[in-house]
Formats: structure tokens, sequence, C-alpha cells
């Protein structure tokens, strides 16, 4: 991956260009060698005026081969190496690169802020004053009022996030912040302040998959693979959900990964989860089977889930740190918990030596889309 | 673009600001607002209209400080999502101090202008 932040004068290929060509040297595949193309992103046609995508990010790989551009929000990438791993699985493609690419900063705050809204649904939730820290304030606020919990135990999940990020350089923020500073920020949409929402990123990831043969006869270095892949979907509109406070998208996308990897909760020792807000963390887990329904909100707080903690979450940094160039997302998580599972990142210190599962939560929207990937070790 | 309309959307906001706001319903009794031509929960293509209740009861909300453009004058604003029974809205909150809107107050749904773009907004007021 490129590092994440603020990149608002490099152009979209060039960003994907560095992630893709570093992906296919540090698995040591040809460029002539890949099947295909599965490329995550969310608001190129407006940031950019670009609308087809997939081929000129294959083109930037040094290959002309079938491309597809796919966009489901911020789950673009999760989609994307969702349907990479379908792609191998049926026996059509031995080698995709799967990834994403978002250039944001360059259309400014409220630009970024009037391109992200469109994950949401424009006539009724758009029209009605609902921007994507707002809806995820309504979630919030509904937890909040099912549950218990407060704006404080969200503080504690943005300065756990900042906190795991002071390592990773490829990372949009590395800074810490107290709990304190988090509180006192400026509001962003209530409860939340700024400190609860990820930052407006650029950036590239890209994965190379292959299929277990194609690795075996090339003799590739792959010590973890997908083990298992799930998506789930839910109503766009957060109005027509039964509940505001679970997100079923995750919890169905979570069930079909574990099946497929054979898995249960218990198993999974790191968890990146889809933190574009504070509360999204607290959300997912939950719909991981992670914890209890009411139980996240204070995982943060009690240190269950920090780096020194029995199930450490977001040691990237998460969204919120480690920054969201939405469309390279999901990819990007994938590639943590690839990397910290193969002792590899930075923050690989904190996982324990006989860890072997992990797993990866993207989310489109306020989770109409979800994707769940399973990561284990090989043996 | 002035003449062009989002079909049933614009009918939709037209009849709630005539106070004859209105939904509909599938089979199995979920609440939709048009155009549906199914249901997303259970697949019903049996829709049938029904009257908007006078007042429902706001779920949840939030004060937006940092606006989409269009909104920018409008800024800082409640936003709500409002439980009609059987049905919800989401919509700006007016006539309540923001700082008092609470769960579980009861309003009425309308239409108003936006006060950034002027465009035709659903807005809940206190009820009686």
């Amino acid at each position: 991956m490129t590092s994440f932040g603020s990149h608002p004068d490099r152009t979209g290929r060039d960003m994907f260009a560095e992630a893709g060509l570093a992906a296919l040297e540090d698995a040591g595949v040809p460029a002539a060698d890949v099947d295909e193309l599965f490329y995550g992103n969310f608001v190129g046609t407006l940031s950019e005026g670009q609308g087809h995508q997939g081929p000129l990010m294959a083109e930037a790989l040094g290959t002309t081969a079938p491309s597809r551009r796919i966009e489901s929000a911020c789950a673009s990438s999760g989609v994307a190496v969702r349907d990479a791993v379908r792609a191998i699985r049926s026996g059509e493609a031995d080698v995709v690169v799967a990834g994403g690419m978002e250039r944001m900063t360059n259309m400014g705050t409220a630009g970024a802020t009037k391109g992200l809204a469109g994950a949401a649904d424009d006539l009724y939730e758009v029209r009605s004053g609902v921007t994507f820290p707002g809806a995820y304030a309504l979630m919030a606020r509904a937890y909040f009022d099912e549950y218990g919990g407060s704006h404080e135990d969200l503080a504690h999940i943005a300065v756990k996030n900042h906190d795991n990020a002071l390592v990773n350089d490829h990372a949009h923020l590395q800074q810490e912040i107290t709990v304190e500073e988090a509180l006192g920020a400026p509001e962003i949409a209530s409860p939340f302040t700024l400190y609860d929402s990820c930052p407006i990123s650029d950036g590239a990831s890209a994965l190379v998959l292959t299929s277990p043969e194609y690795a075996d006869e090339h003799d590739l270095e792959a010590n973890v693979a997908i083990t298992g892949a799930g998506h789930g979907g839910d109503t766009m509109a957060l109005h027509d959900r039964q509940s505001l406070s679970k997100t079923p998208a995750t919890r169905d996308a979570a069930e079909e990964a574990y099946d497929d990897a054979g898995v249960d909760p218990s198993d999974i020792a790191i968890a990146e989860v889809h933190d574009c807000f504070t509360i999204a963390e607290v959300l997912a887990l939950e719909a991981l089977g992670l914890y209890s329904h009411g139980e996240a909100i204070g995982a943060a707080r009690r240190g269950e889930t920090r780096r020194d903690g029995e199930l450490p979450v977001n040691l990237s940094g998460g969204l919120k740190a480690k920054g969201h160039p939405v469309g390279a997302t999901g990819a990007a998580q994938v590639a943590a918990i690839a990397t910290l599972l193969d002792g590899t990142h930075p923050r690989a210190d904190a996982v324990d030596d006989d860890a072997t599962v992990g797993v990866a939560q993207n989310a489109g929207g306020t989770v109409a889309s979800a994707t769940v990937h399973v990561l284990e070790v090989m043996e | 673009m002035t003449d062009v309309t989002n079909g049933e959307y614009d009918a939709f906001l037209d009849a709630l600001a005539e106070g004859e706001g209105y939904y509909l319903v599938c089979e199995n009794d979920h609440g939709l607002l048009p155009p549906r031509r199914a249901c997303p929960h259970c697949g019903d293509r049996d829709l049938t209209e029904r009257d908007l209740p006078a007042s429902g009861e706001i779920v949840t909300h939030t004060t937006v400080f940092v606006p989409t453009p269009q909104f920018e004058d409008d800024a800082p604003y409640v936003t709500a999502v409002v439980d009609f029974d059987g049905v919800r809205l989401t919509g700006v909150v007016r006539g309540i101090d923001q700082a008092d809107v609470e769960i579980g107050d009861r309003v009425t749904a309308t239409v108003e202008s936006n006060e950034t773009t002027d465009e035709q907004t659903i807005v809940f007021r206190p009820a009686e």
C-alpha cells in the first residue's frame, strides 16, 4: 500500500501503481501472470472526473488484463477482495490483483463531505440533512439509548487506535491523543467530536492473490491465506432498519466467513474492523460475535482491545488513525492482518506467537454493505 | 434542470406539505417510503397506501456542525429519525431548542425550505 495521508497532487493512477507494483514485487509475481484486476473505488468520477478506472489501473500495473471497478462505498475493496477470492475458487483465475484507491483531499472538506454522503440515501437521508458522520452519530445515540455507554467510552477507542498508529509509517495520523483532548475537540455531529471521525485520506492498496496451486508451482512465500470470505447486505437508509444499534450485514458476512473457514469467534486472535467513526468499532465487534450486544462499548476503556489486551483490535491504527482512503480501505485491512500474522507489520510484536487466525471487517455506508475475511497462518 | 422532479419522492413531499402524508405497507406490515415496487424485507409486491399518523416519536437525533454544501447555512441543525408507528422518517427538527431535543419527543412531519438552497426538506416540529 501507499502511505495513507493528504496527497491532493498525486493522481489516482500513480497511487495505485505504487501500491500494486509493490504488491507484485513483494509476491514475486510478474504482471504478465495477472489474470484479472478487482479494483475498488468510490468517488473517482467526482474527484478526478474519471470513469472506467479498471483498465486505467490495470495499465498502471503493466498489464491489459481484464478488470473492473467495484463501487460499494467504503466497502469497495472489501468487495473486490471477496470477488477476487471467488474468481480464484471458481477455477477461472490463478492470479488476481485486488485492491483500491481513493483520491479525496483534492475535493476539499465540503466536497469530500458531499461525496461521502453519497453512501447514504440521497432522497430520504441526505436531503434531510444526514451527513456521513451524522448517520453514525444517529446510530451512536440509538446505541447509548438501548445499551448505555458514553462519549467517553468512544474516546477510549480513538485514543487506542491513535496509539497503535504511532509506529505505522503508512498511517495518516501519527499523533498521540488523550481522552480529554478527544472529548474537548470541535463538535462534528453530536455526540461526535473531531476525534471520533477518521480523517479524509488519499491512498491506494493492493493484494496479489493466487490459487494454492500457483503458489506451489512458483515456490511463492505465502505464509498466510484467506480461508474464509463473506458478504452481507442491508437497506440503504437507517430508518428502514429494524434496529439502529445493530449491523446485521456484518453479522451475516461474519457467519458466512466463519463457516467458510471453519472457525469460531473464539479462535480469532486479532481483528481489523471498520472504525470510520468510533461507534463503528463497537458495532463491528458485536456483529462479528466477538462481544455480546451492549458489551463492546467498554472494551477499549477496559483495555481488552488495546494491543496488550486479550483481543487487539485495529493494531494498524484503524481507519481512525491509519486513515480512510475509502476505496483502498478493505484491501488495506486484509494486508494489515496478513502482515500482522506473518510478523512483518510494525505492530506484529503485539500479536501472540501462537496466534493463527485474524479477521478483517469492511463496511459500506452505514453498513448496508459489509465484507468479512478470515485469514489464517498456513502450516 | 429546474423542471425535473424525482417522481414519487416529490409527490410524497407535496402530500406531506398538504398534511396528507402517506406511506406504503406490504402484506407483512413493513412500512416503506415511495417509490417502492417490492418490500426489501420480505420481497412482497402487494403494497398498499396508508395515512401517515399525525405525530411520531424521535428515536434518535444528532446536531450536525459540519454539513454538506447543501446545508451550509443551516448548520448547526438537528437531524432525527422519527417513528410514526409503522414507518420511520428522517428529517430536520425545528421549533425545539437544539440542546433540548430528546429521544421520545413527539413531533409532526411537514415540508419546509432548506435555508441554504431553498430545497424542500422534511421537517419535524413539536406536536401540540
